[in-house]
């Protein structure tokens, strides 16, 4: 059959770089975000949530804040209309509003609906909880210790255990002849995304409800939500609002069960926007890790063994934490060849905020680890960071700590070569005080100031993993309108500002040679597109909508082989291309719209990727994952040794995302991502002790600057990937694995400090670099 | 809340003898954001942002009298080479849109001890001018302005008119630590003035202690260990001495932003740095530069 790769990609098609139809909006302060939403005659919803991490509750007393002016629903858990528990994974466990006990600082524990914002901000303060608090759990390593004696809730204890076995380890210790031994620690990251949560609900004639929310998925939120309303899912209706950002602090649920109760329950629309600092108890975050790593290998560093403990605290609910822990075992060693393996990954259940997806997923912490284990060894065999690395390195055939193979393209060593190649940044330049540490701050002139360079690996699973029926729907419909052949495509996906939109307009105009592609607003009434995670939009979705495209382009070029026909064509002898039907043998047969007419070509296509099977519990082996993508990263720092502050003077980066689908696009999540990675190497944490929470705000809680995120030079490479659509490979993920190690590893490389947590702060390097934990 | 909104200094300064628990606000960089997130509820807010004369500055008796609405972009702009300290301190202040809204004056009236102005005021010696309806004005030096955890020296029907401070007859340097390279709040600041024709060293510690402060120890050691007539090199010994007094002076906490101990530290490296850089600018007969920032430079 006729492909459209063979020939020339449309302009605004695959592999150019279209502009963004959001960008300019974003940019001039136009775009709607979902704290934009407005409704006349809506009421404006506020959330009451504990000041404690652990508590009983004894009462709730909502009556002085019914008794207030404006204020217009108080409601409790026992005004939950149906299922009183939600959340991601299976059993639901997280309460809609607490009942009888709080279990993180932040639990919603009341709602109230108000004329506005500010009564009903009021009337929060009037509600009158009584709470006999408890000490909290806050000991990750404590509960795996003690899971029956530590419970915060009826599951546990531990969310769960993955172990990883593969050899003899025992037997691989005792014929190695090097051995490094490490713990490491990686603090709580937040994905502070720019727009806070915020949605709207509109009270249906069905007696159901609109819900205009900032979302990663959808229709999962919708089956979350209903449950939960009492409502059939055909009552409850899902519109995308504008999203301001994600990062995978939208995949659980804030305030859509909120605002749909109080709209249900007064009559009225009803608005809910959180601000920064709720914004900070409105999601979970990364989990915190504290590992344990132990690598034996040979005299000139190939690695024998890794033995390898992995604790993610997820916070008092199941969340996402279930596969974060997959993610952690069976990517816990990294893209290299180890043959003897064991590694015991947990997750527990704290009274610590709660945590569940952010970018990278259970890959990033463990790759923190492994990276600075690769140097470790690198430096106790006298081999170099990038030789020691290549020499392990995975390629096309390996196996993987779970016994998959990698059947596609995975050049780690060719990358890290070119890595290597690539030319060092010039001298540090004193003469502008934004080149030093401090910045404009003035902190030095030069003084105290050392280089280090760095390098890190990361490896990302793409898509869903571990057996879950992981697909995406996507409906196309061609007709002309005003004369023009226009294509309409429709798909539940969340642009979150990844920019698929873009995308799906670019697989539009290349499968079907038009030029005007209209992309309807993400809602339910297509089918599952899945999450926007997992770097699994442009694998899933595009995948959707070229299968849905090629579906009409086939009734397409049917129809254009009977009505266009001077001599009968054989459609597989036609193509469309530039608007026009072309035929192989004998040209340009017409245009578009002269075979369509009045015709509407519809379709709907379903796109699943190839199945994938859970770990197995006992040995962690199984093809887990659909797709791997490596991203390699080189850093160099600045660092004044006195004060402990870092320059990061410029980071290089060489990724493979199999095919371009858009240049500026792809640039753009190498960016993003290394600057997130930036900011868990030097500076994001959520500070926590006793379980509350110490900096919920952007004045406290630091993401990097512009000053602070150095230019970087890409190499960005396309080794098709033969299962996925075009060949492409998930891209917004890898990068922010592989960016963190790099950079702390140029920190150690400028100060000789061992540096073994994340974010490094300021005291770490001037105090000698010792572990330092507020857990 | 009532918003109160007078034309003219003198109409100011009666609503604030009437309303004194109206809580001025000028650029609204601080108070703005307390009142958004709900932390603050002042039961009037006295706008002095249409009251002009507090945006300009003026040369008066050898001295500056810069008015209490005069924004640190116009600081840094204006006023960079004669009041070096405090341009290269609001240089650090926030974003350029905050540094367009922000003041002195706001930052005198909130006194945060991580205020970003107050170190250099204190080493240059500058003096708040304060007045009231009822009394008049009263010069208040900034060192005595400061009397606890946002708490300043103002009468309740007092409002912040101006400060007042000599152009730099020495070199300036303002060194501050954040733990990333813009936008942030100080984690601990120093400032230091050299005063050559009193062959006296100013100096001036931020978020180092419950209120701004100066390090007197250490200015009285280091203008007495200064080769003020033959201008001849400093020490390293000295500048270490320097550091380590200046440390001492500080009293600062644990907190989410830093630990004491590195406060201390990292003030000692800021006081020996800075003090070398505005010697060497001395002896070198410069009275320094506001720092080069490259093409951005002006």
């Amino acid at each position: 059959m006729t492909s459209p790769l063979d020939v020339a990609s449309a302009p605004g098609g695959v592999g150019d770089s279209p502009l963004r139809p959001d960008g300019t909006l974003k940019v001039v302060g136009e775009f709607a975000y979902a704290s934009d939403l407005w409704m006349d005659g809506m009421l404006w919803g506020a959330t009451l949530r504990s000041p404690h991490p652990r508590a009983l509750i004894r009462s709730i007393d909502v009556g002085p804040a019914l008794a207030m002016p404006g204020v217009r629903a108080v409601l409790t858990h026992e005004d939950v209309p149906g299922r009183a528990l939600f959340g991601l994974d299976h059993p639901a466990d997280q309460p809609v509003l607490a009942i009888d006990q709080v279990r993180y600082q932040g639990e919603p524990v009341a709602l109230v609906a108000a004329d506005h914002p500010e009564a009903a901000r009021r009337a929060l303060a009037k509600i009158v909880v009584d709470y006999d608090v408890r000490e909290p759990i806050t000991d990750s390593r404590a509960v795996i210790a003690d899971p029956e004696g530590l419970k915060v809730q009826e599951l546990g204890g531990i969310t769960r255990y993955q172990p990883v076995r593969v050899g003899d380890v025992a037997a691989a210790r005792a014929g190695a002849e090097v051995v490094v031994t490490r713990d490491y620690e990686v603090g709580i990251q937040d994905q502070a995304f720019l727009g806070p949560e915020a949605g709207l609900a509109i009270p249906s004639e069905d007696g159901g409800v609109d819900l205009h929310v900032s979302t990663q998925w959808l229709h999962n939120d919708l089956r979350q939500i209903a449950p939960c309303l009492g409502l059939a899912e055909d009552q409850v209706h899902m519109t995308l609002a504008g999203v301001g950002g994600a990062f995978g602090g939208r995949e659980d649920l804030s305030m859509q069960i909120h605002a749909a109760m109080l709209a249900l329950r007064t009559g009225r629309p009803v608005k809910m926007s959180y601000d920064r600092h709720e914004s900070f108890f409105g999601h979970v975050h990364r989990h915190p890790a504290r590992m344990r790593y132990e690598y034996g290998a040979t005299a000139d560093g190939r690695l024998l063994y890794a033995d390898v403990e992995i604790v993610l605290d997820g916070g008092a609910y199941t969340s996402s934490t279930r596969n974060v822990v997959g993610n952690a075992a069976s990517l816990g060693v990294g893209p290299y060849e180890i043959p003897n393996i064991r590694i015991d990954a947990y997750g527990v259940y704290t009274n610590n905020p709660p945590c569940g997806a952010m970018r990278g997923f259970g890959a990033v912490q463990a790759c923190f680890a492994y990276e600075s284990m690769m140097d470790e060894l690198g430096a106790a065999c006298g081999i170099g960071p990038v030789e020691i690395r290549r020499r392990n390195a995975v390629s096309q055939g390996s196996r993987l700590a779970t016994g998959q193979i990698i059947e596609s393209p995975a050049p780690l060593a060719d990358m890290l070569t070119r890595l290597d190649a690539m030319p060092l940044p010039p001298p540090l330049d004193p003469s502008d005080l934004r080149n030093l540490p401090g910045g404009v701050s003035q902190t030095t002139r030069g003084e105290g100031v050392a280089r280090g360079v760095g390098y890190g690996v990361g490896i990302k699973n793409i898509c869903f993993s571990e057996g879950f029926d992981d697909y995406s729907t996507a409906r196309v419909r061609l007709e002309v309108i005003g004369g023009e052949a226009t294509a309409l495509v429709h798909t539940a996906a969340a642009e979150v500002g990844q920019g698929l939109v873009t995308i799906q307009a670019q697989i539009a105009r290349t499968e079907l040679g038009v030029q005007k592609v209209t992309i309807a607003p993400a809602d339910d009434r297509v089918g599952d597109a899945g999450s926007s995670s997992a770097s699994r939009q442009s694998y899933m979705s595009g995948g959707a909508v070229k299968a849905a495209c090629e579906a009409v382009r086939a009734e397409l070029l049917a129809l254009a082989a009977r009505r266009l026909a001077r001599g009968g064509h054989d459609r597989d002898d036609l193509t469309v291309l530039g608007g026009k039907i072309v035929s192989r043998a004998d040209g340009v047969l017409g245009a578009v719209e002269d075979v369509l007419r009045d015709d509407v070509i519809e379709r709907t296509r379903e796109y699943r990727h190839r199945p994938t099977v859970p770990m197995d519990p006992v040995t962690g082996q199984g093809r887990s994952h659909t797709q791997l993508a490596l991203c390699v990263h080189r850093a160099v720092v600045d660092v004044d040794v006195e004060l402990g502050l870092v320059k990061v003077v410029e980071l290089a980066a060489v990724q493979d995302v199999g095919k371009i689908i858009n240049r500026t696009g792809v640039e753009g999540q190498i960016h993003g991502g290394s600057a997130q990675g930036l900011g868990l190497a030097l500076m994001e944490e959520i500070i926590v002790v006793d379980g509350q929470v110490q900096n919920p705000s952007f004045t406290d809680y630091l993401i990097p600057t512009i000053l602070d995120m150095p230019p970087m030079r890409l190499d960005i490479l396309e080794h098709p990937d033969p299962e996925a659509p075009y060949g492409l490979r998930g891209a917004g993920e890898p990068p922010t694995l592989s960016s963190t190690p790099a950079i702390v590893a140029a920190v150690r490389d400028a100060t000789g400090l061992a540096l073994a947590r994340v974010p490094v702060r300021p005291e770490h390097i001037v105090r000698g670099g010792v572990t330092w934990t507020t857990l | 809340m009532d918003f109160l909104r007078p034309a003219t200094w003198q109409d100011a300064l009666a609503v604030k003898a009437e309303r004194p628990d109206a809580l001025p606000v000028q650029g609204g960089t601080d108070v703005m954001v307390e009142i958004n997130f709900d932390r603050r509820r002042p039961a009037a807010l006295l706008d002095l942002t249409g009251v002009r004369a507090l945006a300009d500055w003026d040369p008066a008796d050898g001295r500056l009298r810069v008015g209490a609405g005069v924004p640190y972009a116009r600081l840094i702009t204006e006023l960079g080479r004669s009041l070096p300290g405090l341009a290269q301190a609001s240089r650090t202040v926030g974003s350029p849109q905050i540094r367009n809204r922000g003041t002195v004056g706001g930052n005198l009236g909130a006194a945060s001890p991580a205020g970003d102005g107050h170190p250099p005021l204190l080493a240059g010696d500058a003096v708040v001018e304060a007045e009231s309806a009822a009394r008049g004005v009263r010069m208040i030096p900034v060192a005595e302005f400061f009397t606890g955890v946002k708490r300043t020296a103002l009468a309740p029907d007092e409002l912040i008119r101006a400060f007042w401070a000599a152009p730099a007859s020495g070199p300036q340097y303002f060194s501050k630590i954040g733990t990333r390279n813009a936008m942030v709040i100080a984690v601990c600041s120093f400032a230091v003035a050299l005063h050559p024709r009193e062959r006296r060293v100013g100096t001036g510690l931020g978020s180092a202690a419950p209120t701004p402060r100066r390090a007197p120890a250490a200015e009285a050691f280091i203008a007495h260990e200064l080769d003020w007539d033959g201008r001849g090199p400093l020490s390293e010994a000295a500048a270490r001495r320097f550091g380590e007094l200046v440390a001492e002076a500080a009293s600062p906490i644990d907190d989410v932003r830093g630990t004491g101990d590195y406060r201390r530290r990292a003030l000692s490296v800021m006081a020996r740095r800075t003090l070398t850089w505005a010697w060497n600018d001395h002896r070198a007969g410069s009275t320094g530069s506001v720092g080069s920032l490259g093409r951005e430079a002006s």
